[in-house]
């Protein structure tokens, strides 16, 4: 059985303490993209007590995905968001999971970013990657954006780094490995970079905003 | 001089749309800051690069 709401709170209480819980559960973070650096990312910070995650993916889970991002061979066909929703309720029962299940474009990003204090670029190709990075801090600059880049292939665990590109903007990865190249994705290089990510992203929250 | 990426370069005069494509940036691909402000893309032709700039061009690779 489940256990309760108020179980769950004094468990991540005894773990966080007081303060940090009370800044993890007020916070409301957006990942663009539920792939291996999304879904990764949401299952740790739903983990950790963010209170409000804003999910956004077009997508369905294919068999091609299993091997690395946080869906079950028995999710495949369905839509991302309705998957990892799913997934995280097991998780973590009593969060506020948001999904929308659309294409991020320049014309939809503010709406759907607009009650985000961070968001994290999670998106697969290189130029939705730049688009939603120039859209965030054109027009959104109050927001922390923390994106991705590089991290395909099965180079060193410990090139994956995140930086501090300016002001409020990070971001995550290499830098240079990039599935243009032709090396894959694997699991496991993906999930330090959305380790990264989610890292980063729980920081800021504790007022630590140095990588 | 203008420093790119921490790169000090001989480019003061240029516009930043002269310099990213001499330096062969793909503009689709790429996020610009210049004295830790977002370059916003429609502004990359008007923007002249002046003596003591800082520029930092972050290119996205693909994988997600």
């Amino acid at each position: 059985m489940a256990p309760t709401e108020e179980e769950m709170i004094r468990a991540l209480e005894e773990r966080h303490g007081h303060d940090l819980y009370c800044r993890f559960s007020r916070a409301s973070v957006a990942v663009c993209g539920l792939g291996g650096l999304g879904s990764n990312i949401a299952v740790s910070l739903a983990r950790a007590g963010v209170g409000r995650l804003i999910l956004i993916d077009f997508d369905r889970v294919d068999i091609t995905n299993l091997h690395r991002q946080q869906y079950k061979a028995s999710q495949v066909g369905m839509y991302k968001t309705d998957a990892l929703y799913e997934n995280l309720m097991e998780i973590s029962p009593y969060g506020n999971f948001q999904t929308h299940t659309a294409r991020i474009t320049e014309d939809n990003t503010k709406s759907m970013l607009q009650d985000a204090d961070i968001i994290c670029e999670a998106l697969d190709s290189a130029e939705c990657k730049a688009t939603l990075a120039n859209t965030v801090l054109e027009t959104m600059p109050e927001k922390y954006l923390i994106a991705s880049s590089g991290m395909a292939g099965l180079y060193s665990a410990n090139s994956i780094k995140t930086r501090k590109v300016s002001g409020r903007f990070y971001l995550c990865g290499d830098g240079t490995s990039g599935i243009e190249d032709g090396i894959g994705l694997v699991s496991s290089r993906v999930m330090l970079c959305a380790a990264h990510a989610a890292h980063m992203v729980l920081r800021i929250l504790a007022g630590e905003l140095e990588p | 001089m203008v420093k790119v990426n921490g790169e000090e370069i001989d480019i003061a005069g240029k516009t930043l749309s002269e310099y990213l494509s001499s330096a062969n940036f793909d503009m689709q691909r790429i996020a610009v800051e210049r004295n830790g402000d977002i370059v916003p893309r429609a502004q990359y032709d008007k923007t002249t690069l002046a003596d003591g700039d800082s520029v930092e061009v972050v290119s996205f690779v693909g994988g997600g």
